[in-house]
This record gives structure tokens, C-alpha cells and sequence, in this order.
């Protein structure tokens, strides 16, 4: 199974110098795979809605009602859009903490305590440079956020390196953790006594609040999402040490007799993945809460995974889902509110669309109207 | 079925949405004077806290002129701020109840300065002068509810031991320990409560291994301050305990284990609050109460209830709703034998003392950290 994650199903095989087999799309399929690249997950989108819009019908709503709120709710005014980008923000950012690794055929699923760490450190830092310009206090937050995150998931890596743990349990359970240290911090040592019935951080001071993007009201933790996945991609795609790291993701055994150090790989690429949903977990401090209490445990780094999984681990891709997720989130409440819907059915969609992409994966390069065009 | 229809009608409409949309409220399309939006922090169903403040926005549904428009499980982050903006923006809602204590600071008051000419109101806050005017917090002194059923417990307890499944030993919680435990002790000074702490608002499965754990030391009455009592009362009915409810009536729930509870009365306080908005009357922006003001109220007694522990109970409840009973009434010890309310101190419910209370009584088994 390693040996297929990181490389699209069905790309042709080619021989190597070095006499190993890798997995690299040739030329000659750059067009129709592009292309294909495109028109299969936007099919599969259509046919969870399509499938989305009879399950609702068969409660005996509209399915044309159904279309036109989730449009109007997550695109449909300049406030949905705002909602909807406000939504993605964080899960651009936890989703690159399941791409990165995942480009070395790791399966981490622990972005969540990573937020939670980066969260935890940011306040720490903001609360022990109090005084100093915010500028300075908010560089460092975001260190410390990266920093904490970083490491946190860096301790997966290093635990399936040097003691062959495996990184989908140990990420997921160093989550539950991650969250008993934060409960234990927040209603113990750095809980602000004058947080009665809601255990919180004292806050960071609203001058070190991170403002929203200048025209809207999506804070800025949208944008450093956004350039966190161009450098990912660039960093997987357009480097050296990107490609090393594919191919240690292809196939391990190939990256170890060719030379590459796949420790360092992994412990790199653990401790990118997790400064990212680190640097989430500080957005949500400096732009949103303010301080760290329970309420930063709101599951993006869950939602994080399905994005990852539905950009098929493409840091690019990561941007347009997120956006895409973060839209049926925003259409949540007007599905609940106009047609009175329960509040699990935008999870039944969620549900649909993971499913069917995840099923439209068999389809890469056995739709002929893509090859026929490259050959 | 032509697709080819859909699909354009479908463009068409989100066409004119993308256009027609941004300039015209969406609040033309309906004919209600006044909209009340309602967010929830869990299910509206939850037999408990949620499902509390959905009855009160049910109450308001039936005023005429009032549309109400409600969303659940909206968590406690930026998420309910476009909650709130998207019932203002595209429901033209003017009063919001954002239901949940952590949608209070700093969402809500970050709407509340954004939206200057729309009233928030929020369930559980502490109001403060520095928040906005269009904000207010209310809340209920249910310690006075947990206090006469605490009587009732303690009359119905055979084994002289009683349990209550906790999240947080957070002030609010502490008080209804305190206050329930008080009440049973009326009933018998040497009675228990042992309290087991679950960490958070809503962990069905620690609640259930609480309860059953509870049962196993020989507990017989069990009470709870979670966000859904749903699980400690249906698991405490089939072990053969006793129950007093929280929040709501769950008596559906366990009809022949339920002896009485407390519970919030949000469908006498939201109609009175939406009248108050209409008729351009100001809410007070600090708002408390309780039997008195009916914010929160007694569930009926259930049959196996004592002819003694009814009496008992009711005239104290007659006493607390004539304001003429105080509950945390000097000398009280805590569990640790210090003195926390000294003899000849009367702590009323006002008293700003008791939203501090870190302590759990004398008779309480177990420790806030």
C-alpha cells in the first residue's frame, strides 16, 4: 500500500538511472491528465449532490430549494463569500498537516492536537512579551504557534522513525493529550482567575489581535493559509528536497539504496506539517479568541484530513477545497434555518462527496477521452 | 425530468441571488414584523440544556407578528459569529439569543458593536458597564430549583447516599451541588453527595461510567449538571435509581424513576423579553432570577414521592418563591471543614459571593481539582 501512496494511480511506470522503478507522468500525458485532474473530482462533486438532493427529497424538501440555499448561503452575497473564506481559513492550514506527510506515504491524522499545542504556545509567548509592540508580539506567537505544532507532530515522525510506532494511531492519539494538556493548562497554572465559569487564558490584549483582511472581514489567517500551500506545492513539486521526498514516499526502500537520509525526510516534513496547523492554532488565538480556552478544540483539525484527502494530497489543491468545505459549512445554518433541515445533513453531504472521490480514484487513467488526447 | 430545465433554473435563481441579493435584505421575502434568531451550541433535542432554550423560542412561535429562526450545534468560535451575521444579513432577525456561555465574549460583543441597532442577549454572561448597550446577559438562579430538589432526593434515599455527575467544578456547577446537597441534608443532616467530575459538557460515555460507578458504591439518588441529562437518567432508571432532572423535565424519559428536578423556564422569560423588544421597552441588560421571577421552575413530583418529602418540599419552595428563604445561610462548612459562609452571614442570591463559589459543602464527597 506505501508503495502507491504519493504517486497517481495509474501514471505510467518508468525506469530510472539509478535502476529503481518510480512512479513520474510523462509528457506526453501532461495535457489529458491535467484535465483529468479537473473534470473527475468536479464529477464526483455533482454526483453527491445529485445524491444529496434525492436523500433530501425523500424527506419531502425541495432538492432545487436545497441548490439554491447552499448557493446563496456559501456564494450567493459578498457576506457568503466573507462567511464562507472566514470558514476555510483554518482548514487550508490543518489540511497541509495531512498533505505534507502524506507525500511520504504517512497517514497523519493529528492535526487537531497540533492546533492546540500551536494555540497553547502562541498565548504563552504573547502573554510573556506583554509590553512589547505587536508586531514583535505577534511574530513571535506565530514562531511559538509553529514551533509547538511543529514538534508536537514531529513526535509522530520520530516514533514511527526510531521506534516503528505507527503515525495514524500515535497522531491521533497525541491529540487526546494535546487537548488534556491544553483543559489542564487553561483550568489550572495559566488560567486567568477572573474566567469564572468559562476556564480561559488571561487574554493576549486586543492591540496583538490580528486585524481582518483590509475590505473584508476574513482574517488574515485566510492569506497565510493561501501561501502556506503555494510554498508546500513549490516545496514538493519544485525542489530537491520535494522530490526526495517523493520518492521516499514511492517507494522507501529505492529512497534508501539511492542515498536519501529518509529520517531527516520524515522528521522534516512531520515538523512542517505540524508549524502549519501550528500557525492555525494561532490564527484562531490572535484573530478569533483571543486567549486559549476549550472552545479552540472545534475540530478543524479533523476537517483538516477530509480536506487533505479530497485535494488527493495536493497542496494546491488544498486551497479550492477548503474554500469548497468551508462553503457547505457557511450553507449550514440557511439548510437549517429555511428548510429546516438538521444540522447532520450538511455531515451526510460532507459524507457523499469523501466517498465518491474517494470511489472516482479508480477512474484516473481509465477515461479514454483523456488519453486519446495525449497520445 | 428535463435536467437541462433544472440546472438553468437553478442558474437563473442563483443569477439574480449574486445580483438582487447583496442590494435587497432577504428579511423583504417574509411578512413577520419582528425575527428572533436562536443559537444552540448542541442538538435542540438533547433532552437538556439545548433543548431548554428551544422551548422557550418555541413559546415565541406562536406570538403573532414573531418569525423565529434557529440553528444548532454552531460551535463556540468565529463560526457563530457569521451565524449571527448570516441571520441578520439573509433572515433580517433584529433580537438574537446566542444560547451557549462561550458564544458570549468575544463573539457575541463583537457582533453587538458591529450590529449598534440590533439587540443581542445572551444566556449565562456576566453583563459588565464596558460591554455594548445592545447587549444584555440573563440567567436563572436554578440553585433555588436544585435546592428543593435536593429536599426531595434527600427524603427518597434510602442508603443515605446521593450522586451527582458534574462536567466542570465551575462556579455555576458548584452552586447547584452545594444548594442540592443543602436541600438534601434538610431531609437528613448526615446524607452524601458523591460527585464525580466528567471534564466537559457533553462525554455521554463518561456520564454513563459515572453514573454506573455511582450506583456500584450505593448511591440510590442521582442528580447531574451536563449540557444533556439524557444518559445519567436513563442509565441511573435501569440500574433502579432514583433521579431528580436538570434543565428540562426528562420524567418521558424514566417515568417511574424520576422524582422531580430543576428546570429552566425560558418559555415565560423569552416571551416577556420579545415584548419588551416589540413595544420599544429596553431589556435590562443584566437580568437575573428565579422561582420568583418563574425563570426557572420545579418539575411536577413523581408518584413514589413521600407525602413528608412533598410537604417539606413544597413549603420551601413557597419560602424561596416569596424571597422570604435563603439557601447559603451561615455557619456552612466545606468539605474540608473550613468555615465558607460564617454563622450569621446570609448570602442572598444577588450577593456577588456566590458567582465566585469554589468550595463544595460539608457532606460532599469529592474535590474541585
Amino acid at each position: 500500500m506505501k508503495a502507491d501512496v504519493g504517486a497517481p494511480v495509474g501514471t505510467p511506470v518508468v525506469k530510472t538511472g539509478a535502476g529503481e522503478f518510480l512512479r513520474l507522468p510523462p509528457i506526453t500525458a501532461k495535457i489529458g491528465g491535467a484535465a483529468e485532474y479537473v473534470v473527475i473530482p468536479a464529477g464526483a462533486l455533482l454526483a453527491s449532490l445529485v445524491l444529496f438532493g434525492i436523500f433530501v427529497a425523500l424527506f419531502g424538501k425541495n432538492p432545487l430549494d436545497l441548490y439554491f440555499y447552499m448557493y446563496q448561503g456559501a456564494f450567493g452575497t459578498w457576506f457568503s463569500w466573507q462567511n464562507t473564506l472566514t470558514r476555510a481559513a483554518p482548514l487550508i492550514l490543518t489540511a497541509l498537516c495531512t498533505a505534507l506527510p502524506a507525500q511520504l506515504g504517512m497517514v497523519i491524522i493529528g492535526g487537531e492536537g497540533a492546533l492546540l499545542i500551536g494555540a497553547l504556545c502562541a498565548t504563552s509567548a504573547a502573554l510573556a512579551m506583554a509590553g512589547a509592540p505587536p508586531l514583535v508580539v505577534d511574530t513571535a506567537m506565530a514562531v511559538a504557534g509553529m514551533i509547538g505544532g511543529g514538534l508536537w507532530i514531529m513526535l509522530s515522525g520520530a516514533l514511527r522513525q526510531y521506534r516503528g510506532v505507527n503515525e495514524t494511531i500515535s497522531s491521533l492519539l497525541l491529540v487526546y493529550i494535546a487537548l488534556a494538556i491544553l483543559n489542564f493548562l487553561v483550568e489550572g497554572p495559566m488560567r486567568d482567575p477572573t474566567s469564572l465559569n468559562k476556564p480561559s487564558t488571561p487574554e493576549i490584549g486586543t492591540a496583538n489581535m490580528i486585524g481582518s483582511i483590509p475590505g473584508t472581514d476574513v482574517h488574515w489567517g485566510f492569506m497565510f493559509g493561501v501561501i502556506a500551500a503555494v510554498l508546500s506545492y513549490i516545496l514538493i513539486y519544485h525542489t530537491v528536497f520535494g522530490f526526495a521526498a517523493r520518492v521516499a514516499g514511492g517507494n522507501l526502500r529505492a529512497a534508501r539504496v539511492v542515498g536519501l537520509s529518509v529520517g531527516k525526510l520524515i522528521l522534516i516534513v512531520c515538523f512542517l506539517a505540524g508549524a502549519a496547523a501550528g500557525l492555525a492554532g494561532m490564527f484562531e488565538v490572535a484573530a478569533v479568541q483571543g486567549r486559549t480556552n476549550a472552545n479552540l478544540a472545534a475540530g478543524y483539525g479533523f476537517a483538516g484530513i477530509l480536506v487533505a484527502f479530497l485535494a488527493r494530497q495536493n497542496p494546491l489543491a488544498v486551497i479550492p477545497v477548503a474554500i469548497l468545505l468551508g462553503g457547505i459549512g457557511a450553507s449550514g445554518g440557511l439548510l437549517q434555518r429555511r428548510l429546516g433541515l438538521p444540522d447532520a445533513s450538511v455531515l451526510v453531504l460532507e459524507g457523499m462527496i469523501f466517498v465518491m472521490v474517494l470511489a472516482s480514484d479508480t477512474l484516473y487513467g481509465r477515461l479514454s477521452i483523456f488519453r486519446a488526447k495525449g497520445a | 425530468m428535463n435536467f437541462d430545465n433544472i440546472s438553468r433554473r437553478g442558474v437563473l435563481k442563483g443569477t439574480a441571488a449574486l445580483t438582487v441579493g447583496s442590494a435587497l435584505p432577504m428579511s423583504r421575502a417574509f411578512a413577520a414584523d419582528t425575527t428572533v434568531g436562536f443559537i444552540y451550541v448542541g442538538s435542540r433535542d438533547d433532552y437538556g440544556y439545548n433543548q431548554a432554550h428551544a422551548a422557550g423560542a418555541a413559546a415565541l412561535k406562536k406570538m403573532p407578528g414573531i418569525k423565529v429562526v434557529e440553528e444548532e450545534k454552531v460551535p463556540e468560535t468565529d463560526a457563530v459569529e457569521k451565524t449571527m451575521e448570516s441571520m441578520i444579513n439573509l433572515d433580517g432577525a433584529t433580537l438574537l439569543f446566542p444560547t451557549s456561555f462561550g458564544y458570549y465574549n468575544p463573539h457575541m460583543i463583537k457582533m453587538a458593536q458591529k450590529f449598534p441597532k440590533l439587540r443581542f442577549e445572551h444566556c449565562g454572561g456576566l453583563w459588565s458597564e464596558k460591554d455594548p448597550k445592545n447587549a444584555g446577559s440573563y440567567f436563572g438562579y436554578i440553585d433555588e430549583a436544585q435546592h428543593v430538589a435536593g429536599i426531595i432526593a434527600g427524603y427518597s434515599s434510602k442508603s443515605g447516599k446521593l450522586g451527582f455527575v458534574a462536567a466542570k467544578p465551575i462556579p455555576q456547577v458548584l452552586r447547584n451541588i452545594n444548594a442540592w446537597t443543602l436541600g438534601a441534608k434538610l431531609a437528613n443532616p448526615k446524607i452524601t453527595t458523591q460527585v464525580i467530575f466528567t471534564g466537559d459538557w457533553s462525554m455521554p460515555v463518561k456520564e454513563a461510567e459515572a453514573t454506573n460507578s455511582l450506583i456500584d458504591q450505593g448511591v440510590d439518588v442521582i442528580t447531574c449538571h451536563v449540557d444533556g441529562p439524557k444518559t445519567v437518567v436513563e442509565n441511573a432508571a435501569r440500574r433502579g435509581a432514583m433521579v431528580t432532572g436538570y434543565h428540562v423535565n426528562q420524567s418521558v424519559l424514566a417515568p417511574k424513576a424520576y422524582l422531580t428536578g430543576a428546570e429552566w423556564n425560558w418559555e415565560v422569560l423569552y416571551p416577556r423579553f420579545v415584548k419588551m423588544f416589540t413595544s420599544g421597552e429596553t431589556i435590562p441588560n443584566f437580568y437575573r432570577g428565579g422561582l420568583k421571577e418563574e425563570i426557572v421552575k420545579v418539575s411536577p413530583y413523581g408518584d413514589m414521592v413521600s407525602a413528608e418529602a412533598k410537604a417539606k418540599a413544597d413549603e420551601v419552595k413557597a419560602a424561596l418563591t416569596a424571597g422570604s428563604y435563603v439557601i447559603f445561610k451561615g455557619p456552612i462548612a466545606d468539605n474540608k471543614g473550613a468555615t465558607v459562609v460564617a454563622a450569621g452571614v446570609s448570602r442572598g442570591q444577588t450577593d456577588p459571593e456566590l458567582e465566585k463559589m469554589s468550595y463544595l459543602v460539608e457532606g460532599v464527597i469529592g474535590a474541585t481539582s
